[in-house]
């Protein structure tokens, strides 16, 4: 690997174990008076945050690298690890730097952890982000109008500054470029696996909850621009497969670089669906609050998060075997996820009606030992070369 | 008790005729439900979590719950779900025996718990029906805000009151449907005084095991019916019988003669071992003399009655205002008041494990409860309707420990 490439891999993965949030405490020490606002997976509106100057930082718990000590006081043995983590991360004053802090409604986990919040620190910013379930534009639109004119009123006092229309143009255009970006890397990925390893790629992407989007898009493109460059990256004898079920808690990096070892390419994936939630881009003219409620209606992940009104699940994933040429499904999700535990039935129904091959285990953000996993992955892409070549 | 049975095992009868009578059905769940609108239209709600727990007090459960899993279910996930999915796969039997209709409509009624929705998607699949899906925001701040009522009306009248016109093939009625409300509201202010009457010492009621078949008709298929306003006023005079009598809370062995502990109860009950959890309590003198699971269906002891002045806004005030639909803070501030104004000497939490709506926050609940009132609490674990998950032996005994550690700290404030 180019030294480099070495660097940047090894920036990331820095701000991907930066518990205490230096990274996040750097940024405001640079400019008296800023703040940081926190949050949950999957989808908080970050340009109203960002156009209100603030930064807005992702919160995924603390992976396998944090000794829980008071966490699972708070939690019985039946609930999945991420509100464990977090609110150590909270007790040991590693979120301090936080101005506030924001839950969207991703499941009762994540729900209930915000009125935690608000009985634990009751002096911070906290607030519960219900996002509409109904997609029309004159019954959610409106709705989704209302809560995001609420945000921006408390952005605006929190920060000091009121966000104005062109502000939030600016920070619209800001994150269309790195979700594009993303995008690019995704699609870069697909048609070159071992060009850009997933081991790579998710470090890459979760810098992202830290760095602001800037800085974050000018990464990914530094990455894209050095990853090709590698001489000795080829192809291997690997199957094609898509990754679901982690957009919420994530799976360590271990994790990932098994099914990698144990011949899976990974080429598509719902890791940290959050920040490419919005799946084209938004419109930067007109009124740009309406651009970003018309871009929640019509342009939503499909995810098992939200409510799909036409019933057609597993649409979005057949979708995406195709496109990415997958030659399976590997189901990875947290143990006692409630989202994806519950998709993955009917998820599982459709991959049966189009005869597409898939494999299933629950991992912990804390998971530590993986040669199950291995095995399990690696006699699955087996199968499926052997399928193959039949 | 003998009443509220005969009552629901009509309303499943009618059900399993439906089909033969040429009625239509919909699903929909407890919290957030909106059984006078369903019965303005003359539909029939189907709720299934009330055939799970039916399921499992009959000892059913298990075997469904089996085939659910069978099914690729996950073991991790809401045993309710699982329940009706493996009754589904099993013949759609219902808990009394009689089959149950498929439903002409899927009313989501997507209030207070995120499994609801998965539910009725995974039910979606398995009989091809519509849905009308009813998002209730979540009140985290313990506040109904007016965009939030204008949210559920507006998805009312364009989502829900047309598809329950195209079930039904009638039109939406307002008038039948704010004289449902009226006869709504006469059954609500009865079952108010019936829960409010364990404020008494002793308590003529049990308000959490004897309180689910209070709330039964209430919370199922009797709002906005003559038949619920008789069971209420039936319900009503006898509890003012047995508090005239000075007469103990009625258990399935009888009358319970002392009172020895008031407790709050936290949670739902387990439902597949019902009666041994509550002799647990009353064999010991226990009574409960508030509870919050006889919240999830309405919070009417909050002051909330439906309207029939503003039919669709009561609803969507109704909604917004169930148990599980309110944020951590709300809920514990709520028990808080029941064990001060009821004057509880402790309170419990039975921990679900298949409900994170509930659980997710017990564990501060509990301690912040203590700091607040100095009155101690007790923890316990369970599920709904998954026989594997309740261990009798450990909750007895954990059971009898609190109520010692409670008489402990009575001898010590006597000494």
């Amino acid at each position: 690997m180019s030294p480099e490439l070495a660097t940047l891999i090894t920036r990331a993965q820095e701000l991907n174990d930066d518990f205490e949030l230096t990274a996040v405490r750097s940024w405001k020490e640079a400019v008296p008076g800023r703040k940081a606002i926190g949050h949950m997976p999957i989808d908080v509106p970050r340009e109203l945050i960002h156009a209100a100057g603030m930064l807005p930082v992702g919160i995924v718990g603390a992976g396998e690298r944090l000794e829980i000590i008071r966490g699972d006081a708070y939690f019985q043995s039946y609930i999945c690890h991420i509100p464990r983590s977090t609110i150590e991360l909270a007790l040991s004053h590693r979120l301090d730097v936080l101005d506030g802090m924001l839950f969207p409604s991703i499941c009762d986990v994540i729900r209930n952890l915000s009125g935690m919040w608000t009985m634990l620190f009751p002096e911070r910013y906290v607030r519960y982000i219900d996002l509409p379930q109904n997609f029309e534009s004159r019954t959610g639109g409106v709705y989704w109008r209302r809560e995001l004119e609420t945000l921006r009123e408390d952005f605006g006092r929190l920060s000091g500054r009121s966000i104005d229309d062109a502000d939030l143009r600016h920070s619209i255009a800001v994150y269309n470029e790195n979700r594009s970006t993303i995008r690019e890397l995704y699609r870069s990925r697909s048609r070159q696996p071992w060009v850009y390893p997933t081991s790579e790629v998710y470090v890459l992407l979760r810098a992202g909850n830290l760095l602001p989007p800037e800085d974050h898009t000018a990464l990914l493109r530094e990455y894209l621009r050095l990853a090709p460059l590698e001489t000795d990256r080829r192809d291997r004898d690997h199957s094609r497969v898509v990754l679901v079920g982690t957009f919420c808690e994530q799976p360590p990096l271990g994790l990932l670089i098994t099914l990698e070892r144990a011949g899976c390419w990974v080429v598509d994936d719902d890791l940290l669906l959050g920040l490419r939630w919005i799946t084209g881009d938004i419109s930067c003219s007109g009124d740009p609050l309406q651009a970003l409620v018309e871009a929640f209606l019509t342009q939503s992940a499909e995810t098992a998060a939200r409510y799909l009104p036409d019933g057609q699940h597993g649409r979005a994933l057949v979708e995406s075997v195709r496109r990415n040429r997958a030659e399976g499904v590997i189901f990875c999700a947290p143990s006692f996820c409630d989202p994806a535990l519950l998709e993955q039935p009917m998820l599982i129904t459709r991959l049966d009606c189009e005869g597409i091959p898939h494999t299933q285990f629950k991992y912990s953000e804390d998971t530590g030992q993986f040669a199950v996993i291995r095995e399990q992955a690696g006699t699955f892409s087996d199968s499926i070369r052997l399928w193959s070549e039949a | 008790m003998s009443l509220q049975k005969q009552m629901i095992a009509g309303h499943y009868s009618a059900l399993s005729r439906a089909p033969q009578e040429g009625r239509k059905v919909v699903y929909t769940f407890v919290p957030g439900n909106l059984t006078e609108l369903l019965r303005s239209f003359d539909l029939l709600p189907v709720l299934p979590e009330i055939n799970a727990l039916q399921s499992g007090m009959r000892k059913l459960s298990a075997d469904y719950i089996a085939e659910a899993e069978k099914h690729g279910h996950s073991e991790d996930v809401c045993t309710y779900v699982k329940c009706d999915i493996g009754m589904l796969k099993k013949g759609n039997i219902g808990p009394t025996g009689e089959r149950l209709p498929p439903p002409d409509l899927l009313l989501l009624s997507y209030t207070g718990c995120f499994t609801f929705m998965k539910w009725f998607e995974l039910l979606r699949q398995e009989y091809d029906c519509p849905v009308a899906m009813l998002h209730v925001p979540y009140q985290w701040e313990g506040r109904i805000l007016p965009h939030h009522v204008e949210y559920i009306v507006q998805q009312l009248r364009t989502e829900v009151i047309p598809k329950l016109e195209q079930a039904s093939g009638r039109r939406y009625d307002e008038d039948r449907l704010r004289e449902m409300l009226q006869l709504s509201a006469q059954a609500e202010d009865d079952l108010v005084w019936v829960l409010e009457s364990a404020k008494h010492v002793p308590s003529p009621i049990d308000a959490y095991f004897g309180g689910v078949y209070y709330i039964g008709p209430m919370f199922t298929a009797f709002r906005g019916t003559e038949e619920g306003v008789v069971y209420y006023r039936v319900l009503r005079e006898e509890v003012e019988s047995r508090l005239r009598e000075g007469l103990g809370p009625l258990t399935p062995e009888g009358s319970q003669e002392k009172e020895r502990y008031r407790l709050v109860m936290e949670g739902p009950p387990n439902w597949t071992s019902f009666r041994e959890f509550w002799k647990m309590f009353y064999d010991e003198g226990a009574v409960i003399v508030a509870s919050s699971y006889t919240k999830v269906g309405g919070l009417y002891d909050g002051g909330f009655r439906h309207d029939p002045q503003r039919p669709l806004e009561t609803l969507a005030e109704y909604c917004l205002g169930c148990y599980t639909n309110l944020g951590l803070p709300t809920r514990t501030a709520l028990l808080e008041r029941y064990i001060r104004e009821y004057r509880a000497d402790g309170f419990m939490i039975n921990s679900i494990k298949s409900c994170n709506s509930f659980s997710v926050g017990q564990l501060l609940m509990l301690r912040q409860l203590e700091q607040r009132t100095g009155v101690p609490g007790g923890f316990i674990e369970s599920d709904l309707v998954d026989p594997r998950y309740f261990s009798a032996a450990n909750i007895k005994n954990r059971i009898e420990s609190y109520l010692q550690m409670l008489d402990q700290k009575r001898a010590g404030v006597t000494a």
